[in-house]
Protein backbone atom coordinates (compact mmCIF):
# COMPACT_ATOMS: atom_id res chain seq x y z
CA UNK A 1 0.00 0.00 0.00
CA UNK A 2 2.86 2.39 0.89
CA UNK A 3 6.37 2.08 -0.44
CA UNK A 4 9.00 4.51 0.72
CA UNK A 5 12.22 4.47 -1.28
CA UNK A 6 15.46 6.12 -0.17
CA UNK A 7 13.62 9.07 1.33
CA UNK A 8 15.88 11.95 2.35
CA UNK A 9 15.12 15.35 3.81
CA UNK A 10 17.68 18.00 4.60
CA UNK A 11 17.13 21.30 6.38
CA UNK A 12 20.19 23.41 5.52
CA UNK A 13 23.16 21.36 6.63
CA UNK A 14 21.06 19.04 8.80
CA UNK A 15 20.05 15.70 7.30
CA UNK A 16 16.86 14.94 9.25
CA UNK A 17 15.95 11.84 7.25
CA UNK A 18 18.68 9.91 5.49
CA UNK A 19 17.78 7.34 2.84
CA UNK A 20 14.82 5.77 4.66
CA UNK A 21 13.04 2.89 2.88
CA UNK A 22 10.16 0.79 4.17
CA UNK A 23 6.82 -0.68 3.17
CA UNK A 24 3.41 -0.89 4.81
CA UNK A 25 0.71 -3.27 3.62
CA UNK A 26 -3.08 -3.02 3.77
CA UNK A 27 -4.48 -4.07 7.13
CA UNK A 28 -1.14 -3.53 8.81
CA UNK A 29 -0.39 -1.25 11.74
CA UNK A 30 3.15 -0.01 11.35
CA UNK A 31 4.88 1.72 14.24
CA UNK A 32 7.58 4.26 13.57
CA UNK A 33 9.69 4.22 16.66
CA UNK A 34 12.63 6.35 17.62
CA UNK A 35 14.06 8.73 20.18
CA UNK A 36 13.13 12.41 20.00
CA UNK A 37 14.72 14.08 16.97
CA UNK A 38 15.20 10.75 15.17
CA UNK A 39 13.29 11.93 12.07
CA UNK A 40 9.92 10.25 12.69
CA UNK A 41 7.76 13.35 12.32
CA UNK A 42 9.70 14.56 9.27
CA UNK A 43 9.16 11.16 7.66
CA UNK A 44 5.43 11.27 8.39
CA UNK A 45 5.20 14.85 7.11
CA UNK A 46 6.73 13.73 3.83
CA UNK A 47 4.36 10.74 3.64
CA UNK A 48 1.37 13.08 3.93
CA UNK A 49 2.63 15.71 1.49
CA UNK A 50 3.18 18.40 4.14
CA UNK A 51 6.89 18.48 3.35
CA UNK A 52 8.48 17.73 0.01
CA UNK A 53 11.33 15.18 0.15
CA UNK A 54 14.80 16.40 -0.82
CA UNK A 55 15.19 13.10 -2.67
CA UNK A 56 13.57 9.69 -2.80
CA UNK A 57 10.10 8.54 -3.70
CA UNK A 58 6.90 7.67 -1.88
CA UNK A 59 4.39 5.39 -3.56
CA UNK A 60 0.94 5.40 -1.99
CA UNK A 61 -1.47 2.98 -3.69
CA UNK A 62 -1.38 3.83 -7.39
CA UNK A 63 0.04 7.30 -6.83
CA UNK A 64 3.42 8.70 -5.97
CA UNK A 65 5.05 11.87 -4.66
CA UNK A 66 6.52 13.89 -6.14
CA UNK A 67 3.99 13.60 -8.95
CA UNK A 68 0.44 13.22 -7.65
CA UNK A 69 0.43 15.10 -4.32
CA UNK A 70 -3.32 15.81 -4.38
CA UNK A 71 -4.20 12.17 -5.11
CA UNK A 72 -1.89 11.03 -2.31
CA UNK A 73 -3.56 13.51 0.05
CA UNK A 74 -6.97 12.27 -1.05
CA UNK A 75 -6.33 8.68 0.04
CA UNK A 76 -4.32 9.59 3.14
CA UNK A 77 -5.64 10.85 6.45
CA UNK A 78 -3.18 12.60 8.75
CA UNK A 79 -3.41 13.45 12.43
CA UNK A 80 -0.41 15.52 13.56
CA UNK A 81 0.94 15.39 17.10
CA UNK A 82 -1.32 17.02 19.74
CA UNK A 83 -4.23 17.19 17.24
CA UNK A 84 -3.99 20.89 16.29
CA UNK A 85 -7.65 21.63 15.58
CA UNK A 86 -9.39 25.01 15.35
CA UNK A 87 -10.29 25.77 18.98
CA UNK A 88 -13.03 28.31 18.25
CA UNK A 89 -15.10 25.83 16.21
CA UNK A 90 -17.76 23.46 17.48
CA UNK A 91 -16.81 19.81 17.04
CA UNK A 92 -19.64 19.27 14.53
CA UNK A 93 -18.69 22.38 12.53
CA UNK A 94 -15.06 21.28 12.43
CA UNK A 95 -16.00 17.85 11.09
CA UNK A 96 -18.36 19.48 8.57
CA UNK A 97 -15.50 21.74 7.41
CA UNK A 98 -13.14 18.78 6.93
CA UNK A 99 -15.91 16.85 5.14
CA UNK A 100 -16.49 19.77 2.76
CA UNK A 101 -12.74 20.28 2.18
CA UNK A 102 -12.41 16.57 1.40
CA UNK A 103 -15.23 16.96 -1.15
CA UNK A 104 -17.59 14.50 0.55
CA UNK A 105 -20.97 14.99 -1.18
CA UNK A 106 -23.24 17.25 0.88
CA UNK A 107 -25.96 14.57 1.01
CA UNK A 108 -23.52 12.12 2.63
CA UNK A 109 -21.89 14.46 5.13
CA UNK A 110 -24.27 14.03 8.08
CA UNK A 111 -24.15 10.24 7.84
CA UNK A 112 -20.33 10.20 7.53
CA UNK A 113 -19.93 12.60 10.45
CA UNK A 114 -22.29 10.40 12.50
CA UNK A 115 -20.35 7.23 11.60
CA UNK A 116 -16.98 8.80 12.43
CA UNK A 117 -18.38 10.21 15.70
CA UNK A 118 -19.69 6.75 16.61
CA UNK A 119 -16.38 5.04 15.78
CA UNK A 120 -14.36 7.51 17.84
CA UNK A 121 -16.88 7.92 20.67
CA UNK A 122 -17.40 11.68 20.44
CA UNK A 123 -21.19 11.90 20.12
CA UNK A 124 -21.53 13.59 23.51
CA UNK A 125 -19.22 16.51 22.60
CA UNK A 126 -20.45 17.20 19.06
CA UNK A 127 -21.92 20.59 19.97
CA UNK A 128 -19.17 21.80 22.26
CA UNK A 129 -16.41 24.22 21.25
CA UNK A 130 -13.13 22.36 20.62
CA UNK A 131 -11.36 24.71 23.07
CA UNK A 132 -13.54 23.35 25.89
CA UNK A 133 -13.15 19.59 25.40
CA UNK A 134 -10.46 17.44 27.04
CA UNK A 135 -7.21 16.50 25.35
CA UNK A 136 -8.43 12.92 24.94
CA UNK A 137 -11.57 14.12 23.18
CA UNK A 138 -9.51 16.46 20.98
CA UNK A 139 -7.43 13.49 19.90
CA UNK A 140 -10.58 11.54 19.15
CA UNK A 141 -12.08 14.46 17.20
CA UNK A 142 -8.83 14.55 15.19
CA UNK A 143 -9.17 10.83 14.52
CA UNK A 144 -12.82 11.23 13.56
CA UNK A 145 -11.83 14.00 11.12
CA UNK A 146 -9.23 11.67 9.63
CA UNK A 147 -11.81 8.87 9.29
CA UNK A 148 -14.48 11.04 7.63
CA UNK A 149 -13.31 10.47 4.07
CA UNK A 150 -12.65 6.79 4.79
CA UNK A 151 -8.99 7.06 3.69
CA UNK A 152 -6.99 3.98 2.69
CA UNK A 153 -4.06 5.09 4.81
CA UNK A 154 -3.95 6.69 8.21
CA UNK A 155 -0.86 8.50 9.38
CA UNK A 156 -0.85 9.38 13.07
CA UNK A 157 1.95 11.28 14.77
CA UNK A 158 2.26 10.35 18.46
CA UNK A 159 -1.50 9.83 18.77
CA UNK A 160 -1.45 9.16 22.50
CA UNK A 161 1.06 11.77 23.59
CA UNK A 162 -0.04 13.66 26.67
CA UNK A 163 -3.07 11.48 27.39
CA UNK A 164 -3.90 9.76 30.66
CA UNK A 165 -3.77 5.93 30.85
CA UNK A 166 -7.52 5.50 30.27
CA UNK A 167 -7.46 7.80 27.26
CA UNK A 168 -4.38 5.99 25.91
CA UNK A 169 -6.19 2.65 26.15
CA UNK A 170 -9.21 4.10 24.34
CA UNK A 171 -7.17 5.60 21.51
CA UNK A 172 -5.19 2.36 21.12
CA UNK A 173 -8.44 0.42 20.86
CA UNK A 174 -9.73 2.79 18.15
CA UNK A 175 -6.43 2.47 16.23
CA UNK A 176 -6.60 -1.33 16.46
CA UNK A 177 -10.20 -1.28 15.22
CA UNK A 178 -9.29 0.99 12.30
CA UNK A 179 -6.14 -1.02 11.56
CA UNK A 180 -8.14 -4.17 10.74
CA UNK A 181 -9.13 -2.78 7.33
CA UNK A 182 -6.74 0.14 6.74
CA UNK A 183 -3.05 0.76 6.60
CA UNK A 184 -2.09 2.63 9.74
CA UNK A 185 1.32 4.21 10.25
CA UNK A 186 1.94 5.88 13.54
CA UNK A 187 4.94 7.26 15.30
CA UNK A 188 5.60 6.91 18.97
CA UNK A 189 8.42 6.96 21.43
CA UNK A 190 6.28 5.05 23.93
CA UNK A 191 7.61 1.57 23.36
CA UNK A 192 4.88 -0.29 25.15
CA UNK A 193 2.48 1.34 22.74
CA UNK A 194 4.28 -0.05 19.70
CA UNK A 195 4.45 -3.41 21.43
CA UNK A 196 0.72 -3.35 22.23
CA UNK A 197 -0.60 -1.94 18.97
CA UNK A 198 1.74 -2.54 16.02
CA UNK A 199 2.05 -5.51 13.72
CA UNK A 200 5.40 -4.24 12.58
CA UNK A 201 7.95 -1.80 13.94
CA UNK A 202 10.40 0.41 12.05
CA UNK A 203 12.99 1.87 14.38
CA UNK A 204 14.47 5.16 13.19
CA UNK A 205 17.60 6.57 14.72
CA UNK A 206 19.44 9.68 13.54
CA UNK A 207 17.37 9.75 10.36
CA UNK A 208 18.19 6.17 9.40
CA UNK A 209 16.41 2.87 9.83
CA UNK A 210 17.91 0.83 12.64
CA UNK A 211 15.43 -2.06 12.40
CA UNK A 212 12.36 -3.04 10.38
CA UNK A 213 10.67 -6.26 11.53
CA UNK A 214 7.34 -7.64 12.71
CA UNK A 215 7.02 -6.72 16.39
CA UNK A 216 7.24 -10.30 17.65
CA UNK A 217 10.10 -11.18 15.30
CA UNK A 218 12.06 -8.12 16.32
CA UNK A 219 11.82 -9.04 19.97
CA UNK A 220 12.65 -12.63 19.12
CA UNK A 221 15.65 -11.77 16.96
CA UNK A 222 17.14 -9.18 19.22
CA UNK A 223 15.67 -10.36 22.44
CA UNK A 224 15.77 -14.08 21.79
CA UNK A 225 17.39 -14.47 25.16
CA UNK A 226 14.82 -15.34 27.76
CA UNK A 227 15.63 -14.46 31.32
CA UNK A 228 14.48 -16.35 34.41
CA UNK A 229 14.17 -14.26 37.54
CA UNK A 230 14.57 -16.21 40.79
CA UNK A 231 14.45 -15.01 44.39
CA UNK A 232 16.03 -17.30 47.00
CA UNK A 233 16.17 -17.22 50.77
CA UNK A 234 19.05 -18.82 52.59
CA UNK A 235 21.26 -18.98 49.50
CA UNK A 236 24.67 -17.47 48.81
CA UNK A 237 26.05 -16.37 45.45
CA UNK A 238 28.83 -18.99 45.30
CA UNK A 239 26.44 -21.83 46.11
CA UNK A 240 23.98 -20.66 43.45
CA UNK A 241 26.80 -20.40 40.91
CA UNK A 242 27.97 -23.97 41.71
CA UNK A 243 24.48 -25.44 41.60
CA UNK A 244 22.86 -23.70 38.63
CA UNK A 245 25.65 -22.62 36.25
CA UNK A 246 26.39 -26.19 35.02
CA UNK A 247 22.74 -26.80 34.00
CA UNK A 248 22.52 -27.37 30.25
CA UNK A 249 20.86 -24.41 28.50
CA UNK A 250 22.03 -21.81 31.02
CA UNK A 251 24.07 -19.26 29.12
CA UNK A 252 24.55 -16.65 31.75
CA UNK A 253 23.93 -16.51 35.47
CA UNK A 254 24.20 -13.49 37.70
CA UNK A 255 23.39 -12.90 41.34
CA UNK A 256 22.42 -9.48 42.60
CA UNK A 257 23.32 -8.21 46.03
CA UNK A 258 21.05 -9.72 48.75
CA UNK A 259 18.29 -7.40 49.99
CA UNK A 260 17.86 -6.27 53.63
CA UNK A 261 16.09 -9.52 54.50
CA UNK A 262 19.00 -11.51 53.06
CA UNK A 263 17.06 -12.68 49.99
CA UNK A 264 19.22 -13.24 46.93
CA UNK A 265 17.95 -12.23 43.45
CA UNK A 266 19.28 -14.42 40.65
CA UNK A 267 18.98 -13.83 36.90
CA UNK A 268 19.46 -16.76 34.55
CA UNK A 269 19.73 -16.14 30.80
CA UNK A 270 18.82 -19.11 28.61
CA UNK A 271 20.71 -20.12 25.48
CA UNK A 272 18.69 -19.62 22.27
CA UNK A 273 15.97 -22.27 21.99
CA UNK A 274 16.71 -23.80 25.42
CA UNK A 275 14.27 -24.06 28.35
CA UNK A 276 16.08 -25.45 31.41
CA UNK A 277 13.40 -24.39 33.92
CA UNK A 278 12.53 -27.92 35.03
CA UNK A 279 16.17 -28.84 35.76
CA UNK A 280 16.80 -25.53 37.56
CA UNK A 281 13.74 -26.16 39.74
CA UNK A 282 14.86 -29.73 40.54
CA UNK A 283 18.31 -28.50 41.58
CA UNK A 284 16.87 -25.78 43.82
CA UNK A 285 14.51 -28.35 45.40
CA UNK A 286 17.56 -30.47 46.24
CA UNK A 287 19.01 -27.68 48.41
CA UNK A 288 17.81 -26.14 51.68
CA UNK A 289 17.07 -22.78 50.01
CA UNK A 290 13.57 -21.37 50.05
CA UNK A 291 12.24 -20.48 46.61
CA UNK A 292 10.30 -17.20 46.85
CA UNK A 293 9.97 -16.23 43.20
CA UNK A 294 10.46 -18.00 39.89
CA UNK A 295 9.27 -16.25 36.72
CA UNK A 296 10.25 -15.68 33.10
CA UNK A 297 11.14 -12.25 31.77
CA UNK A 298 11.15 -11.66 28.03
CA UNK A 299 13.34 -8.84 26.82
CA UNK A 300 10.95 -5.95 26.27
CA UNK A 301 10.90 -3.83 23.17
CA UNK A 302 12.21 -1.10 25.41
CA UNK A 303 15.44 -2.99 25.91
CA UNK A 304 15.62 -3.80 22.20
CA UNK A 305 15.09 -0.14 21.43
CA UNK A 306 17.81 0.95 23.85
CA UNK A 307 20.18 -1.59 22.37
CA UNK A 308 19.56 -0.37 18.82
CA UNK A 309 19.65 3.33 19.52
CA UNK A 310 22.48 3.36 22.03
CA UNK A 311 24.72 6.36 21.43
CA UNK A 312 28.28 5.85 20.23
CA UNK B 1 -13.07 27.11 -6.43
CA UNK B 2 -15.31 24.89 -4.30
CA UNK B 3 -12.46 24.30 -1.85
CA UNK B 4 -11.63 28.03 -1.79
CA UNK B 5 -15.23 28.75 -0.85
CA UNK B 6 -15.06 26.10 1.93
CA UNK B 7 -11.90 27.73 3.34
CA UNK B 8 -13.49 31.18 3.00
CA UNK B 9 -16.61 30.11 4.92
CA UNK B 10 -14.50 28.67 7.72
CA UNK B 11 -12.43 31.83 7.99
CA UNK B 12 -15.52 34.04 7.98
CA UNK B 13 -17.12 32.00 10.76
CA UNK B 14 -13.82 32.17 12.70
CA UNK B 15 -13.82 35.98 12.35
CA UNK B 16 -17.38 36.50 13.43
CA UNK B 17 -17.31 33.87 16.19
CA UNK B 18 -14.63 35.88 17.95
CA UNK B 19 -15.18 39.17 19.80
CA UNK B 20 -11.95 40.53 18.25
CA UNK B 21 -13.75 41.04 14.92
CA UNK B 22 -16.39 43.23 16.55
CA UNK B 23 -13.76 45.12 18.54
CA UNK B 24 -11.82 45.87 15.32
CA UNK B 25 -15.03 47.04 13.60
CA UNK B 26 -15.98 49.28 16.54
CA UNK B 27 -12.48 50.79 16.81
CA UNK B 28 -12.42 51.41 13.04
CA UNK B 29 -15.81 53.13 13.15
CA UNK B 30 -14.85 55.25 16.16
CA UNK B 31 -11.57 56.38 14.61
CA UNK B 32 -12.87 57.20 11.12
CA UNK B 33 -16.12 58.61 12.52
CA UNK B 34 -14.35 60.95 14.92
CA UNK B 35 -11.82 62.19 12.36
CA UNK B 36 -14.48 62.64 9.69
CA UNK B 37 -17.07 64.42 11.77
CA UNK B 38 -14.59 66.57 13.70
CA UNK B 39 -13.89 68.52 10.48
CA UNK B 40 -17.12 67.86 8.58
CA UNK B 41 -19.15 70.68 10.13
CA UNK B 42 -16.22 73.14 9.96
CA UNK B 43 -15.86 72.60 6.20
CA UNK B 44 -19.63 72.94 5.76
CA UNK B 45 -19.61 70.80 2.56
CA UNK B 46 -21.92 67.88 1.75
CA UNK B 47 -19.03 65.61 0.76
CA UNK B 48 -17.37 62.43 1.98
CA UNK B 49 -13.94 63.52 0.72
CA UNK B 50 -12.56 63.84 4.26
CA UNK B 51 -13.66 60.28 5.08
CA UNK B 52 -12.14 58.75 1.95
CA UNK B 53 -8.90 60.78 2.24
CA UNK B 54 -7.97 59.13 5.52
CA UNK B 55 -8.93 55.58 4.44
CA UNK B 56 -5.56 54.50 2.87
CA UNK B 57 -3.61 55.26 6.08
CA UNK B 58 -6.30 53.78 8.36
CA UNK B 59 -6.50 50.65 6.19
CA UNK B 60 -2.69 50.36 6.28
CA UNK B 61 -3.07 49.55 10.00
CA UNK B 62 -6.51 47.99 10.26
CA UNK B 63 -6.32 45.50 7.35
CA UNK B 64 -3.01 43.90 8.50
CA UNK B 65 -4.65 43.48 11.93
CA UNK B 66 -7.43 41.57 10.17
CA UNK B 67 -5.07 39.38 8.13
CA UNK B 68 -2.23 38.80 10.61
CA UNK B 69 -3.64 35.58 12.07
CA UNK B 70 -4.46 33.91 8.75
CA UNK B 71 -1.26 31.89 8.27
CA UNK B 72 0.82 32.97 11.30
CA UNK B 73 -1.71 31.43 13.70
CA UNK B 74 -1.97 28.27 11.59
CA UNK B 75 1.83 27.88 11.77
CA UNK B 76 1.88 28.71 15.48
CA UNK B 77 -0.84 26.25 16.49
CA UNK B 78 0.18 23.58 13.99
CA UNK B 79 -3.27 23.48 12.36
CA UNK B 80 -1.53 24.23 9.04
CA UNK B 81 -0.37 20.59 9.13
CA UNK B 82 -3.99 19.51 8.80
CA UNK B 83 -4.96 22.29 6.37
CA UNK B 84 -2.00 21.73 4.03
CA UNK B 85 -2.47 17.95 3.97
CA UNK B 86 -6.10 18.17 2.87
CA UNK B 87 -6.60 17.40 -0.83
CA UNK B 88 -6.85 21.12 -1.60
CA UNK B 89 -4.51 23.21 -3.79
CA UNK B 90 -2.40 25.91 -2.16
CA UNK B 91 -3.91 28.46 -4.53
CA UNK B 92 -7.40 27.52 -3.28
CA UNK B 93 -6.36 27.88 0.37
CA UNK B 94 -4.75 31.28 -0.28
CA UNK B 95 -7.68 32.50 -2.36
CA UNK B 96 -10.20 31.27 0.21
CA UNK B 97 -8.44 33.16 2.99
CA UNK B 98 -8.11 36.25 0.78
CA UNK B 99 -11.83 36.15 0.03
CA UNK B 100 -12.65 35.92 3.75
CA UNK B 101 -10.41 38.92 4.52
CA UNK B 102 -12.01 40.93 1.71
CA UNK B 103 -15.48 40.07 3.04
CA UNK B 104 -14.32 41.30 6.45
CA UNK B 105 -13.10 44.57 4.90
CA UNK B 106 -16.54 44.92 3.28
CA UNK B 107 -18.10 44.30 6.70
CA UNK B 108 -15.89 47.08 8.11
CA UNK B 109 -17.09 49.48 5.44
CA UNK B 110 -20.78 48.49 5.54
CA UNK B 111 -21.73 50.50 8.65
CA UNK B 112 -20.09 53.62 7.17
CA UNK B 113 -22.79 53.59 4.48
CA UNK B 114 -24.74 55.51 7.10
CA UNK B 115 -22.39 58.49 6.50
CA UNK B 116 -23.53 59.24 2.92
CA UNK B 117 -27.15 58.81 4.01
CA UNK B 118 -26.60 61.31 6.83
CA UNK B 119 -24.65 63.74 4.64
CA UNK B 120 -27.28 63.50 1.87
CA UNK B 121 -29.94 64.49 4.41
CA UNK B 122 -27.92 67.59 5.33
CA UNK B 123 -27.03 68.83 1.82
CA UNK B 124 -26.70 68.07 -1.88
CA UNK B 125 -24.39 65.04 -2.04
CA UNK B 126 -22.86 64.08 -5.42
CA UNK B 127 -23.35 60.28 -5.70
CA UNK B 128 -20.46 59.73 -8.21
CA UNK B 129 -17.55 60.26 -5.77
CA UNK B 130 -19.42 58.26 -3.10
CA UNK B 131 -19.87 55.22 -5.36
CA UNK B 132 -16.29 55.62 -6.64
CA UNK B 133 -15.02 56.03 -3.08
CA UNK B 134 -16.62 52.81 -1.88
CA UNK B 135 -15.48 50.90 -4.96
CA UNK B 136 -11.94 52.24 -4.43
CA UNK B 137 -12.09 51.43 -0.72
CA UNK B 138 -13.02 47.85 -1.50
CA UNK B 139 -10.22 47.55 -4.06
CA UNK B 140 -7.73 49.16 -1.67
CA UNK B 141 -8.85 46.94 1.22
CA UNK B 142 -8.62 43.80 -0.94
CA UNK B 143 -5.12 44.73 -2.16
CA UNK B 144 -3.94 45.42 1.41
CA UNK B 145 -5.56 42.14 2.51
CA UNK B 146 -3.43 40.32 -0.08
CA UNK B 147 -0.33 42.14 1.22
CA UNK B 148 -1.30 41.22 4.79
CA UNK B 149 -1.74 37.56 3.82
CA UNK B 150 1.73 37.57 2.29
CA UNK B 151 3.15 39.01 5.53
CA UNK B 152 1.25 36.40 7.55
CA UNK B 153 2.67 33.56 5.42
CA UNK B 154 6.21 34.66 6.27
CA UNK B 155 6.10 34.07 10.02
CA UNK B 156 4.65 32.22 13.00
CA UNK B 157 4.23 35.45 14.95
CA UNK B 158 1.05 37.46 14.50
CA UNK B 159 2.80 40.61 15.74
CA UNK B 160 5.58 40.24 13.15
CA UNK B 161 2.92 39.58 10.49
CA UNK B 162 1.02 42.72 11.54
CA UNK B 163 4.14 44.92 11.58
CA UNK B 164 5.35 43.59 8.21
CA UNK B 165 1.92 43.98 6.61
CA UNK B 166 1.51 47.50 8.03
CA UNK B 167 5.01 48.54 6.96
CA UNK B 168 4.41 47.44 3.35
CA UNK B 169 0.90 48.95 3.21
CA UNK B 170 1.96 52.20 4.89
CA UNK B 171 4.99 52.35 2.59
CA UNK B 172 2.65 52.04 -0.42
CA UNK B 173 0.65 55.00 0.95
CA UNK B 174 3.74 57.16 1.46
CA UNK B 175 5.77 56.24 -1.58
CA UNK B 176 4.63 59.29 -3.61
CA UNK B 177 5.59 61.65 -0.79
CA UNK B 178 8.96 59.97 -0.31
CA UNK B 179 9.54 60.33 -4.04
CA UNK B 180 9.87 64.14 -3.58
CA UNK B 181 13.38 63.56 -2.29
CA UNK B 182 14.42 61.61 -5.39
CA UNK B 183 15.47 62.89 -8.83
CA UNK B 184 12.48 63.34 -11.10
CA UNK B 185 13.45 60.45 -13.36
CA UNK B 186 13.18 58.08 -10.40
CA UNK B 187 10.32 59.89 -8.67
CA UNK B 188 7.83 59.66 -11.54
CA UNK B 189 7.73 55.83 -11.89
CA UNK B 190 7.84 55.49 -8.12
CA UNK B 191 4.82 57.75 -7.74
CA UNK B 192 2.82 55.30 -9.88
CA UNK B 193 3.27 52.75 -7.10
CA UNK B 194 1.43 54.95 -4.58
CA UNK B 195 -1.77 53.26 -3.39
CA UNK B 196 -3.28 56.49 -2.06
CA UNK B 197 -2.92 58.31 -5.40
CA UNK B 198 -4.74 55.51 -7.29
CA UNK B 199 -7.38 55.36 -4.57
CA UNK B 200 -7.97 59.13 -4.64
CA UNK B 201 -8.40 59.00 -8.41
CA UNK B 202 -11.20 56.44 -8.05
CA UNK B 203 -12.65 58.27 -5.04
CA UNK B 204 -13.11 61.38 -7.19
CA UNK B 205 -15.69 59.38 -9.09
CA UNK B 206 -13.47 58.75 -12.13
CA UNK B 207 -13.05 55.02 -12.44
CA UNK B 208 -9.95 54.73 -14.64
CA UNK B 209 -8.89 51.22 -15.70
CA UNK B 210 -5.26 52.13 -14.82
CA UNK B 211 -6.22 52.64 -11.19
CA UNK B 212 -8.36 49.50 -11.08
CA UNK B 213 -5.54 47.53 -12.74
CA UNK B 214 -3.08 48.85 -10.14
CA UNK B 215 -5.09 47.36 -7.28
CA UNK B 216 -5.78 44.13 -9.16
CA UNK B 217 -2.06 43.78 -9.98
CA UNK B 218 -0.98 44.56 -6.42
CA UNK B 219 -3.45 41.99 -5.08
CA UNK B 220 -2.44 39.36 -7.63
CA UNK B 221 1.29 39.89 -7.00
CA UNK B 222 0.87 39.65 -3.23
CA UNK B 223 -1.27 36.49 -3.48
CA UNK B 224 1.17 34.92 -5.94
CA UNK B 225 4.05 35.74 -3.56
CA UNK B 226 2.02 34.14 -0.72
CA UNK B 227 1.65 30.92 -2.73
CA UNK B 228 5.39 30.96 -3.51
CA UNK B 229 6.28 31.43 0.17
CA UNK B 230 4.02 28.52 1.16
CA UNK B 231 5.40 26.35 -1.64
CA UNK B 232 8.92 27.13 -0.53
CA UNK B 233 8.04 26.11 3.02
CA UNK B 234 5.91 23.07 2.27
CA UNK B 235 5.65 22.34 -1.43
Amino acid sequence: MIQVERLTKTFGAVRAVDGVSFEARRGEILGLLGPNGAGKTTTLRMLTGYLAPTSGRIRVGDYSTPGDPLEVKRITGYLPESAPLYPEMLVFDYLAFIAAARAIPAADRRRRIGDAAELCGIREVMHQPIAEISKGYKQRVGLAAVMLADPEILVLDEPTSGLDPNQIAEIREIIRRIGRAKTVIFSTHILSEAEATCDRVVIIHRGRIAADRPTAELKEALGGKIRLAILLEGADADGVERTLAPVAGVEELSCGPPDEAGRLPVAVVFAAGADPRAEIYRRIRGTDWTLLDFHLQRQSLEEVFRELTREG
Amino acid sequence: MRAAWTVCRRECSAYFASPIAYIVIVIFLLVVGWFFFSTFFLLNQASLRGFFRMLPVVFAFVVPAVTMRQFAEEFHSGSCEILLTLPVRLTEIVFGKFLACTIFVAALLAPTLAYPLLVASLGDLDPGPVIGGYLGALLLGAAFAAVGLFASALTKSQIVAFLTGSAISFGLCLVDQMAYFLPEAAARPLAHLAADVHFENIARGLVDTRDVLYFLSLGFLALYATVLVLEEKHG
